[in-house]
C-alpha cells in the first residue's frame, strides 16, 4: 500500500467515522445524564435528512438547512422529552428504553405516510462537489467539509462544556445529580436540554449524511447500530471515547473495505468485540455510571 | 426560621422517621445527636427534599416547604453539606465552588465571592486549580462547606462534618462554624463528636429509631453524661 493510497483510506475513514462521531455523542451525551438509552436516535438522524431535504427543496440553500436541521429537530427531541420520556424518570431503564423504541418506529412511520417509502434526492451543494488536490491525492470536497464541520461541531460542544455554567452543570450532573440539586439547579431542565442537543446533533449529522448516504426512511436504523458500536467502544457515556471510538470504528471500516469488502460491516463488530475482551467498559468508560 | 412537625419519611417499606419535631430559630445554632441509623442523616435529606417519600411539616421563614423540589428550597436560602461530602471528582477545586454558584444570584459577583472564599479558606486557595479529587479529606469538607456557602444561604444544614478529618482540621472547622453562627448563619448540625457539637449549639435534639427522645439546653446536655451514654454511645 503506497502512501497516498494510505491518505485517502485514512481519510475516507475519517470521513465517514465523522458522522459516528456525531450521532454517538448525542447517544452518550443523553445516557451520560438522563441514564437512557435513547433508542430513537437514529430516527432523529432520519428526520435530520428529512428536514435538511425539505428546507433544501424550498429555499435551495444547503446552508440555511444546516442551521434550520438541528433547531426543528432538537425541538421535536425536547417536547418529546417533556411529554414521553420524563414520566419515566426514576422507573428503571427499560420503560425509556421501550419507549424511545416506539417513538422511533412512529417517527419512521410518520415519515413513511408524509414522504412516501421511495427516497428522495439530496444533491452534494455545488460548491462541494468534485474533489480537492490535497497534494499526495485527490479527496471529494464534500468528505473533507465533512471532517471540518465535525471538528468545529466537537470545539464549539467542548467550548460550551468546559467554558459556561450550563457546562459545568451537565459535567457535574453526569457525575451526581443530587448535589447538583442540593445547589439549586432544576435538574429537569437540564436533561430537557440535554436531550435536545444530543437529539439536534443526530439530526445535524443526518443532513451531513444525506448527499453520502442519501435520504430514504429506514436510513437512520444502521445508524443506530453504528452508534451502539462506537459508544460500547468508547464507553457508554463518555465523550472522549465518543470521539475516538467513532473515529476509530470510521477507520476500520474504511480499512477494511479496501482490503476485504466483504468484511467490512463486519468489521466494527470485531473492533467491538476485541475491546471488550481488553476493556469492557470501553475505551474510556467509567466505573459507576450505570450503577 | 425552621419548624419541622409530625415528619415522616420512609425508604421503601421501613418507616425511618416516626414524626420528628424540630424548632430553630434565626441565628440560632442547633446540634442533632443520636447513634448511627438513629435517623438523624433522614432528617437533614427530608428538609431538603431528597427522600421520595415523606409527610409531615416543613415551615422555612413561615412557607410550608415539604412538597417543593430540592432546587426551590436552595432558592429560600437552605442549604445542605451531606455527609459524604459530595465532592465532584474530574472538576477543579474552583469549578466545585462555581458549582455552588451557578443557581444562585451570587453568580453575578463571582470574582468577589471567590476572593472571600479564598480569604476564609486558605487552604483551598493555593489549590484552586487543582483537581478536587486530590484533595485530603478535610480539605474535601472544607471545599463543600466553602461550596454551600457562596450562595449566602440562611440556614446551612452539616451532616457529620468531622467524620474522618485530622483533629488539627476539625479544630479549624469549628473555629469557622463559630465564626458562621457569631455573622448570624443558622446552623442545623448532626455530629458524633457530641463535645465538639454541644459546645458550639445553643440547643440540642437527641434522636433514637426515628423520633426526638431528648430536647434541651446545649451545655446542659454536655453534662449530662447519662442521657449521652444512653443515645450517643456507638
Ligand atoms: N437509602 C436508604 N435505603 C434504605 N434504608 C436506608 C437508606 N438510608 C438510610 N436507611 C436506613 O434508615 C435508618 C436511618 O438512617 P440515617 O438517617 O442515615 O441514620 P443516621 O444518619 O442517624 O446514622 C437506618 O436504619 C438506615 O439503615
Ligand atoms: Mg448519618
Amino acid at each position: 500500500m503506497t502512501v497516498d493510497l494510505f491518505l485517502l483510506q485514512l481519510f475516507t475513514g475519517l470521513a465517514l467515522g465523522s458522522i459516528f462521531v456525531l450521532v454517538a455523542l448525542g447517544l452518550s451525551l443523553i445516557f451520560g445524564l438522563l441514564t437512557i438509552v435513547n433508542f430513537a436516535h437514529g430516527q432523529f438522524f432520519m428526520l435530520g435528512a428529512y428536514v435538511g431535504a425539505f428546507v433544501l427543496g424550498m429555499t435551495g440553500n444547503f446552508w440555511l438547512s444546516l442551521i434550520a436541521v438541528p433547531l426543528a429537530v432538537g425541538a421535536v427531541g425536547m417536547l418529546c422529552e417533556r411529554f414521553l420520556v420524563r414520566p419515566l424518570y426514576g422507573r428503571g431503564i427499560d420503560y425509556p428504553l421501550l419507549l424511545t423504541y416506539g417513538l422511533g418506529l412512529i417517527l419512521l412511520e410518520t415519515v413513511r405516510i408524509l414522504a412516501g417509502t421511495q427516497g428522495i434526492p439530496f444533491n452534494t451543494p455545488p460548491v462541494l462537489s468534485g474533489a480537492a488536490d490535497l497534494g499526495f491525492f485527490f479527496f471529494p470536497k464534500y468528505r473533507l467539509f465533512l471532517i471540518a464541520i465535525t471538528a468545529i461541531i466537537l470545539v464549539a460542544l467542548w467550548l460550551f462544556l468546559e467554558r459556561t455554567s450550563y457546562g459545568l452543570i451537565i459535567r457535574a450532573g453526569a457525575r451526581d445529580q443530587e448535589i447538583v440539586q442540593v445547589l439549586g439547579v432544576d435538574v429537569g431542565r437540564v436533561w430537557l436540554v440535554v436531550f435536545g442537543v444530543g437529539v439536534a446533533i443526530a439530526g445535524l449529522a443526518g443532513v451531513l449524511a444525506a448527499p453520502i448516504r442519501g435520504v430514504f426512511p429506514e436510513m437512520g436504523v444502521p445508524v443506530l447500530v453504528e452508534a451502539f458500536v462506537v459508544t460500547v467502544v468508547g464507553g457508554m457515556g463518555s465523550l472522549l471515547g465518543a470521539v475516538v471510538a467513532g473515529l476509530a470504528v470510521g477507520v476500520t471500516v474504511s480499512f477494511t473495505s479496501f482490503f476485504y469488502p466483504e468484511m467490512a460491516t463486519l468489521s466494527m463488530f470485531l473492533l467491538m468485540a476485541l475491546v471488550l475482551v481488553f476493556r469492557p467498559r470501553g475505551l474510556f468508560g467509567r466505573a459507576g455510571l450505570l450503577g | 426560621m425552621l419548624t419541622v412537625k409530625d415528619l415522616n419519611a420512609w425508604y421503601g417499606r421501613s418507616h425511618i422517621l416516626q414524626g420528628i419535631g424540630l424548632e430553630i430559630a434565626a441565628g440560632e445554632a442547633v446540634c442533632m445527636i443520636g447513634r448511627n441509623g438513629a435517623g438523624k442523616t433522614t432528617t437533614l435529606r427530608s428538609i431538603m427534599g431528597l427522600v421520595q417519600r415523606r409527610s409531615g411539616t416543613v415551615l422555612f421563614e413561615g412557607t410550608d416547604i415539604i412538597a417543593l423540589p430540592t432546587h426551590r428550597r436552595f432558592a429560600m436560602g437552605l442549604a445542605y453539606v451531606p455527609e459524604e461530602r459530595r465532592i465532584v471528582g474530574g472538576l477543579s477545586v474552583l469549578e466545585n465552588i462555581r458549582l455552588g454558584l451557578v443557581a444562585s444570584p451570587n453568580l453575578k459577583r463571582e470574582g468577589e465571592i471567590i476572593d472571600r472564599v479564598a480569604e476564609t479558606f486558605p487552604r483551598l486557595k493555593e489549590r484552586l486549580s487543582q483537581q478536587a479529587d486530590t484533595l485530603s479529606g478535610g480539605e474535601q469538607q472544607m471545599l463543600a462547606i466553602a461550596r454551600a456557602m457562596v450562595s449566602d444561604p440562611k440556614l446551612i444544614m452539616l451532616d457529620e462534618p468531622s467524620e474522618g478529618i485530622m483533629p488539627v482540621l476539625v479544630d479549624e472547622m469549628f473555629e469557622l462554624f463559630a465564626r458562621m453562627k457569631a455573622r448570624g448563619i443558622t446552623i442545623l448540625i448532626v455530629e458524633q463528636n457530641v463535645e465538639r457539637a454541644l459546645q458550639l449549639a445553643d440547643r440540642a435534639y437527641v434522636v433514637d429509631q426515628g423520633e426526638i427522645v431528648h430536647s434541651g439546653d446545649a451545655k446542659a446536655l454536655l453534662a449530662d453524661r447519662e442521657i449521652q451514654e444512653r443515645y450517643c454511645s456507638v
